[in-house]
């Protein structure tokens, strides 16, 4: 970043960082990739005993010590929690004392990935440790997320995340996009995918069960459960010495869309196209894409805005319809295509993140293994 | 393995805002039954009204009336109502473009069921008998009249809506709108276990098996070595008050109602314990605590952990032993 370049507005600024990851003067990559078995309920564990172990498991795969990482990122939500700056007790766990160079986002864990990497961009540091977890056994999680939404014409009416979704999923069948039968083949290929992840709260045959708010059944719509996840990032030749196939990042964007429902269309996902564009995601094609799609009338809706067809493996983890910890279910996306790339089972992976009703905010990574340059 | 305990939690505050000056003339048309919106930079009409373009973001003022009629764009049946929603009984969530405007409203529509409903259907406003100035002036929609034969679906009103001054008088400038979440806390391992001693008048720690701190109360995990605290060990019960402040301010709360102030918080370090908890300290004068007073906490009859700390009655401790845990 160039500080001296900041007008009012910091438009010139984000031009610079932007620039800065287009010169890729630094090559970054996930390196390592930690996950929770997300469950129901956690009531044994606080945050900080749940996200402990991934921790240990994320530093144990490179051999790294929390002294080692040079910068630190977390996601987390103090709504889920219900209690203020609840992120702090988790730093307990990454041994922020003596004192750390630390950062927090108040959104899921792949925006903190992505402060991580503009970090790594800027050459301040070689290595990065982002994770990201949240508890929503404790509260209502259909009420709690309505507390994200406008609060002058929306948050009054307590509309919750299911019948938010619920309205984009009848937009799509009234536009002729999908009918409840195509639903239903998305949850059932989505939990069939997840038996062969041992992370996944559920898998196997999708009950289908009455309309929870219609059209969507409880298929249709996300596990609600705890979970933790963390990823390491490393820069360059650090990367190489801590991972075999690191799994680098060929470009990131994220873009929001108007936060009034009734202004946009429902049925596309334009911010999601947007930040695709700028990552390079189309060109060349990736062969797999892991989708934060918590409902799957919004898997629908991602096909068709990020143009993907029969070629490309989707969600293969089984996706948020098996496991959608809050605020952790998208670093996770990030996390799973990065695995596969490690374990050489894709070449160019796309991994996209999503926060808030119907689809608003959207992230989108471009994650391929090694090739050669020249 | 010990019994997971949990406790109610409930977070509730009445969120008090300030309005600009768009959404006040909304809000206040809504409590005079009067709907506005905003002229975007494009042109279209903004229903509720923005105070920014939503494609850029240039500040927009131009305020139209739009219909208290329209029609749904999309639409989503709600069989379980749940607490706050407008309607207790069953209905749909729909947006709703009232005629004249560009973008739809998001509000309940009140229908006998969902065959009742359908993308296209004209719907009408329900006024709220009491209006306050505020999005739930409108109880809800109700269906409306029906689309005359060889009008489309989609532009049942193709006037153009008339230009508005947005004032009104004794116009609404803010909105309080009150919020309640239920939680159930569960504390976790490491606190549950000092919790259930505390309750047995017994004040653990656990230690750190990297660096050998002992932590009180503990969290479970060693904040200099990120690992897992898993030692239980005892400490106190008497310690040593390292650092306090006097309190002058009466902090209304259920845990206690009865404390005068002022009053001493403070910083205290019990025998064996590598960390200073926090307490107040009673049974001396409050301009009489002081760094290295030596103190022991006092349980209420049936409490499940010290009401605070008093004397102990032993010589104050020296500096050297406890400047470490200030």
């Amino acid at each position: 970043m160039h500080e001296a370049r900041r007008d009012r507005t910091g438009e010139v600024t984000r031009k610079a960082v932007h620039g800065t990851a287009r010169d890729r003067t630094r090559e970054v990559a996930i390196v390592a990739f930690a996950q929770t078995d997300h469950r129901r309920r956690t009531d044994d564990l606080s945050e900080v005993e749940m996200l402990m172990p991934v921790l240990h498991d994320v530093l144990g795969t490179t051999g790294l010590k929390t002294a080692d990482i040079g910068f630190t990122c977390s996601g987390s939500s103090d709504y889920l929690a219900g209690r203020a700056f609840s992120f702090t007790m988790a730093l307990d766990g990454v041994g922020a004392h003596p004192p750390i160079s630390e950062s927090h986002v108040e959104m899921d864990g792949a925006w903190a990935l992505y402060e991580a990497w503009v970090k790594l961009l800027t050459g301040e540091t070689d290595t990065a440790l982002v994770y990201a977890y949240g508890k929503s056994s404790p509260g209502e999680v259909r009420a709690v997320l309505t507390r994200q939404l406008d609060p002058y014409y929306l948050a009054p009416l307590w509309p919750d995340s299911v019948a938010l979704a619920a309205l984009q999923a009848q937009a799509l069948i009234d536009a002729g996009d999908a009918d409840e039968p195509t639903l239903a083949a998305v949850a059932a290929r989505s939990r069939a995918d997840a038996a062969a992840n041992p992370h996944a709260q559920l898998s196997g045959p999708v009950p289908a069960g009455d309309h929870l708010v219609r059209p969507l059944r409880p298929g249709d719509c996300p596990p609600i459960g705890d979970g933790a996840a963390a990823v390491i990032l490393a820069a360059g030749d650090r990367a190489r010495e801590l991972c075999e196939r690191p799994a680098w990042i060929r470009g990131m964007d994220h873009r929001i869309e108007a936060h009034g429902l009734g202004v946009r269309d429902l049925t596309d996902s334009p911010s999601t196209r947007l930040a695709a564009e700028r990552a390079g995601a189309f060109v060349p094609p990736v062969d797999l894409a892991e989708l934060h799609a918590p409902f799957t009338s919004q898997e629908i809706v991602l096909r068709k805005a990020l143009k993907l067809d029969g070629d490309v493996l989707v969600n293969p983890s089984g996706g948020a319809l098996a496991a959608n910890p809050l605020m952790a279910a998208g670093l996770i996306r990030l996390g799973e295509a990065a695995a596969r790339i490690h374990r050489g089972a894709s070449h160019r992976a796309l991994a996209h993140a999503t926060s808030g009703p119907c689809l608003q905010q959207n992230l989108v990574a471009v994650l391929e293994g090694e090739v050669s340059h020249g | 393995m010990p019994e997971v305990l949990t406790a109610p939690l409930v977070v509730e505050f009445p969120f008090t805002r300030s309005l600009g000056p768009v959404q006040s003339a909304f809000l206040t048309g809504l409590r005079e039954r009067t709907v506005l919106g905003v002229r975007a930079s494009d042109g279209r009409v903004v229903v509720p009204p923005t105070e920014y373009d939503p494609v850029t973001a240039a500040e927009i003022r131009e305020l139209v009336e739009v219909g208290t009629a329209g029609t749904i764009t999309t639409w989503a049946w709600n069989p379980a109502p749940r607490r706050g929603q407008p309607l207790t009984t069953p209905f749909a969530w729909v947006l709703v473009r009232l005629d004249g405007a560009d973008t739809a409203l998001l509000h309940a529509l009140d229908a006998p069921g969902p065959d009742a409903v359908r993308t296209g259907m004209r719907v009408r406003i329900r006024w709220a008998a009491e209006r306050t100035g505020a999005i739930t002036d409108i109880a809800c929609f109700e269906p409306g009249e029906e689309i005359r034969e060889g009008d489309a679906p989609d532009e049942p009103n193709s006037a153009e809506p008339a230009a508005h001054s947005g004032e009104f008088p004794a116009p609404v400038t803010g909105i309080t709108t009150p919020a309640r979440l239920d939680y159930t806390y569960a504390p976790g391992r490491a606190q549950s276990r000092h919790l259930q001693a505390l309750a047995e008048r017994r004040i653990t720690g656990e230690r750190c098996p990297s660096c050998r701190k002992v932590y009180v109360p503990p969290r479970g995990a060693c904040p200099t070595c990120g690992v897992a605290t898993d030692t239980q060990v005892e400490v106190g019960p008497r310690g040593t008050v390292t650092t306090f402040c006097i309190v002058n301010i009466t902090a209304r709360h259920t845990a206690n109602p009865d404390i005068d102030v002022p009053y001493v918080y403070a910083h205290i370090a019990l025998d064996g314990a590598d960390l200073a908890l926090h307490g107040r300290i009673g049974g001396i004068p409050y301009d009489q605590v002081r760094m290295g007073l030596r103190v022991e906490p006092v349980w209420t009859e049936g409490g499940r952990f010290p009401d605070h700390y008093r004397p102990s009655g032993e010589p104050d401790a020296d500096y050297d032993s406890y400047k470490e845990l200030l």
